[in-house]
Parts: structure tokens; C-alpha cells; sequence
């Protein structure tokens, strides 16, 4: 069955969108979708220099990735404006990863497969990186799930239950980076934001608590991989676009319906 | 039993002294409250006490297995957060649904339990907060300036409460407040801060000290005679007292 190459398609994409789906929940929650374009166009430099160095670009992304976040999630609350300071550090990121690329001579480099992702090209060792590394950041979203919402509510109710806001914030941090780390490949460092902010305020007008926003999160994000991969395959469209574009549809479907519901 | 002490403990954030030298404990069953004007470090000795920030100098002691109920200054729910007033009781550990109507009963909101927390007004989420703090158990309950945004009654309504609840429970209470007059009846304990602690005692003590009349001026007249009054009124008409305010719950309620 992996042998076909829309079924491996197809399962990386929905692994993508469960990982996705908690985590992105918390991104809109926390209003960390720039700190997201930063990790993500960080990565852009780390596949340069994973090319550079001959090691995985999986490994060389999920460094930088890491560095980034962290690096931003220091210095935040350090005196420098936090929007500003993604917004730095985002596009430069973003730049230098371009220009050390174009240094790369003797290397063949499809630049659109990084940016907008390859989902079509995806292996079978792809795919266990994939699975691997959504398995690990879906168990670390619901092991701590409660404390992670207590921390995202108020850090004064999460201080006086004995929980360390900050420990909570690395944890994301760290999350997010290996979900970038495993959805390039999936839609591109570009688009990786949309997977996990789109599906997650699609289901917004569904839930009624941030448990059944997540699960709906994570069965709309599944959803636009099977049907933009269908698309994708019928009108020969770009893979990880055509999946966008459905998580999209599906959020603006799910906004209209959450209207008449309230009306 | 001491459950929280100080010893010179100095607090700086961002290369400013937010409190300098405090020496502070509460015992069990004993309701403190902490005054003093904007910027003098109420809210940083809560936090402080609560181990959302440690101390630059000095040190911190909490009893073993303490359990704290904060109630915290403002909390902001995003409205992209969908969560019931049910599940936020829950949070961060489960509790059985018998246990989160009856401290909903208790603080007088059991109608708000399906409910979304970002359309609650601002009574309804100081409660709601206060019956998430009791559900903690605490040995200690902190409120930090707990009936900012409401109107007077309505915080006359929830001090009344906090008050009945300390006295069913046996419960510490810390508190922080702007509303001196309510306070200070309500206190057995009152810290007067200003960066460090200026005065501090029996509220009518620190009422006449001068470091108090220095920070608080001429206003201080006013709400110590309501003191003295309320105080007088409470030796000698307990039951009364209670009687007086049902009608005037309901009200508030209804």
C-alpha cells in the first residue's frame, strides 16, 4: 500500500494536521502566529546549511528551528516589542536562508520544494520521520494538556497551582519546532503556519471547550490533506497550496455556518 | 501555624526595587490584608508568594504541601479560547461535577456553569474565579484587588462572601484592595506597603500611624470613621449583621 506515492502523500499529510491540530490551538490561543513565521522561515537556513554540511535536512531544519524559537522566546519580554521583534527576525531568517542557499554551488537545489513543500516526493523514511515526530508532539500536548491551558489562561493560576508557566512555554517552543521540522516536506516553510492556524480557527465556531476545538481542529486538518491531495491530483495543481486552499474553504464554511447557528 | 513567611526579602524586575526588605508571614485562619498606592508592590508580593517570581534577596517560606486559591488581579480570556465555566473549574485538575455545583452554590452562581467564560460579566468571573480558588481546597486563599470592575455593591456583595466563606472554611486569607473602609473591618491584620512595609497591625493601629495618614492623606478620615463604626457594629450584632445583607444578595443577584 506505501508503495503508492498519493497513499504516502496522503498519510503525511494527516499526520501533519493531528500534530498540528493541539498545537495550533495553542498558537491561536496564544496569539503566537508570527512566532511561527519566524520558526518556520528560520528553517529555510537550516536546510541550506544541512545541505552544505551533508547531514538530513530533517536534522539541519529542526535546529535552527529550535535555535529560533528559543532565541525569540528569550528575548521576549526582554524590552524589545514582540511583533517587532518576530518581525526581524522572521524575514531575516528567511533572507539569509535564501542567500546561503545561493552559495551552495555543485548542489542542485529545488527551492520550490522547500518553500511551498513536496508532498508528492515523500519516502518511506520521510514518512516514519513524520509519524515519528507528530507521535511525540501529540503525546507531549496531551500529557500536559492541562497544565498547558492553565498556563495559556493566567500565569498567576498556574504559578499558585504549582505549575511554571515558562516550563509550559518551552514546551511549545520545542513542539513547534519539530512540527516545522516535519511539515516541510508536507506544504513548505511558507505555508507551514497556515496548517496550524487555519484548521484550528475553522474549528473555533464548533467548540464549546478547547478539548473539542482541538479534535475538530484535527479532523478539518486531515480533512483539507485527503481532499486537497484529491484536488491536487485531478486539476494538477501544487500539493501543499491545494491543501491550504481547503483548510481555507473549510474555515470560511465553518464561519458561515457558526453564524446562522448563533443567529 | 505559620503557612507563608518572608525573611528581607527584596524583589527587582527590570532593574527597579519592587519591594525592598519585606518581612511578612500569614498564619492559618488569619485574614490579612495588604494597602497601599499604585506601583508600591502589592501585586509583586502576591506573585512572589504564589512563586510566579522568586526573590532577588532574601528568601521565601511556604509550608510543606501548601495549598494556595488565587484569585488573580484581571484575567483576560481570549475569545478565540472556547471554554465553559465547567471545564475552567476543572482546570488544572479534574474535580467531580457534585464538588463544582456545590462551590458554585456556594458563591452564588450555579446558573453559570454552561456558559462561556468570555461572555460572563465582570461579578460573574470574580465569582467564578473565587469558586475556582475553592476548589483547590486551599489552605490559603490570595486575592489580589479581587473586585476591580465592579460597582460598589457589588463588591460589598463579594467581600460579605469572601468573609462568610473564611469563617465556614477556617481559611487564610491574603488580600490586596483599594477599598480601605471595607478592608480594614474585614482585616484582623493590615499592611500598609510602600515598597516595603511601612506600617503594619491591627487595622485601627495602622489607621492612626502616621506613615498610613502620609500615604493615604485626608481621605483616611472618612474611611476610618466607617471603620470604627462597622467595627462596633460587628462586636455587638453578629446575627444581625448576617440577616441584614440577605435581602440584599438577592437583589444584587436577581
Amino acid at each position: 500500500m506505501l508503495d503508492d506515492f498519493l497513499v504516502r502523500a496522503t498519510l503525511a499529510g494527516i499526520g501533519v494536521a493531528i500534530a498540528a491540530a493541539p498545537l495550533g490551538c495553542f498558537v491561536v490561543w496564544r496569539r503566537m502566529a508570527y512566532f511561527g513565521d519566524a520558526t518556520s522561515h528560520a528553517a529555510i537556513l537550516g536546510i541550506a546549511l544541512a545541505l552544505a554540511l551533508n547531514i538530513s535536512v530533517f536534522t539541519g531544519a529542526l535546529v535552527i528551528a529550535l535555535v529560533m524559537a528559543l532565541t525569540v522566546s528569550t528575548l521576549s519580554g526582554k524590552g524589545f516589542a514582540m511583533d517587532t521583534l518576530l518581525g526581524v527576525t522572521a524575514h531575516s531568517a528567511l533572507a539569509i536562508g535564501l542567500v546561503a542557499v545561493s552559495f551552495l554551488s555543485g548542489v542542485r537545489l529545488d527551492l520550490m520544494a522547500y518553500l511551498f513543500g513536496d508532498i508528492l516526493a515523500v519516502g518511506r523514511s520521510d514518512l516514519a520521520i513524520i509519524w515519528l515526530g507528530a507521535a511525540l508532539v501529540l503525546l507531549l500536548m496531551l500529557r500536559r494538556w492541562s497544565a498547558l491551558l492553565t498556563a495559556t489562561l493566567n500565569h498567576g493560576l498556574a504559578s499558585a497551582s504549582g505549575i511554571n508557566p515558562k516550563r509550559e512555554q518551552f514546551i511549545l517552543t520545542v513542539s513547534l519546532a519539530v512540527v516545522v521540522a516535519v511539515a516541510i516536506k508536507v506544504v513548505g516553510v511558507l505555508l507551514i503556519v497556515a496548517m496550524l492556524i487555519i484548521p484550528s480557527a475553522a474549528a473555533r465556531p464548533l467548540a464549546r471547550t478547547p478539548e473539542s476545538m482541538a479534535f475538530f481542529a484535527g479532523i478539518i486538518g486531515a480533512l483539507s490533506a485527503v481532499l486537497g491531495l484529491r484536488a491536487s491530483y485531478l486539476y494538477d495543481t501544487p500539493a501543499g497550496p491545494s491543501i491550504v486552499c481547503v483548510a481555507a474553504g473549510l474555515f470560511l464554511l465553518s464561519n458561515i455556518l457558526g453564524r446562522f447557528r448563533v443567529a | 501555624m505559620t503557612l507563608v513567611k518572608t525573611v528581607g526579602m527584596t524583589v527587582q524586575m527590570g532593574g527597579t526595587t519592587a519591594l525592598k526588605n519585606v518581612d511578612f508571614s500569614i498564619s492559618r485562619g488569619e485574614i490579612v490584608t495588604v494597602v497601599g498606592p499604585n506601583g508600591s508592590g502589592k501585586s509583586t508580593l502576591m506573585r512572589a508568594i504564589i512563586g510566579a517570581i522568586a526573590p532577588t534577596k532574601g528568601h521565601i517560606d511556604r509550608l510543606d504541601g501548601l495549598r494556595i486559591g488565587y484569585v488573580p488581579q484581571s484575567l483576560h480570556i481570549d475569545p478565540t479560547l472556547p471554554i465553559t465555566v465547567r471545564r475552567f473549574l476543572s482546570l488544572p485538575h479534574r474535580k467531580s461535577a457534585a464538588e463544582i455545583e456545590a462551590v458554585m452554590t456556594r458563591v452564588q452562581a450555579e446558573n453559570l456553569l454552561e456558559k462561556q467564560m468570555f461572555t460572563l460579566s465582570g461579578g460573574q468571573f470574580q465569582r467564578t474565579l473565587l469558586a475556582r480558588a475553592l476548589l483547590e481546597k486551599p489552605d490559603l486563599l490570595i486575592l489580589d484587588e479581587p473586585t476591580t470592575g465592579l460597582d460598589q455593591p457589588g463588591s460589598a456583595a463579594f467581600y460579605r462572601l469572601i468573609e462568610d466563606i473564611r469563617q465556614e472554611l477556617g481559611t487564610a486569607v491574603l488580600m490586596v484592595s483599594h477599598e480601605l473602609h471595607v478592608v480594614m473591618s474585614a482585616s484582623d491584620r493590615v499592611i500598609c506597603l510602600n515598597g516595603h512595609v511601612c506600617c503594619s497591625g491591627a487595622p485601627d493601629v495602622v489607621a492612626s500611624a502616621p506613615e498610613y495618614r502620609a500615604l493615604f492623606g485626608s481621605g483616611t478620615q472618612g474611611a476610618l470613621a466607617l471603620y470604627r463604626h462597622d467595627h462596633d457594629h460587628h462586636h455587638h450584632h453578629d446575627h444581625n449583621h448576617d440577616h441584614d445583607h440577605g435581602p440584599e444578595q438577592e437583589h444584587e443577584h436577581a
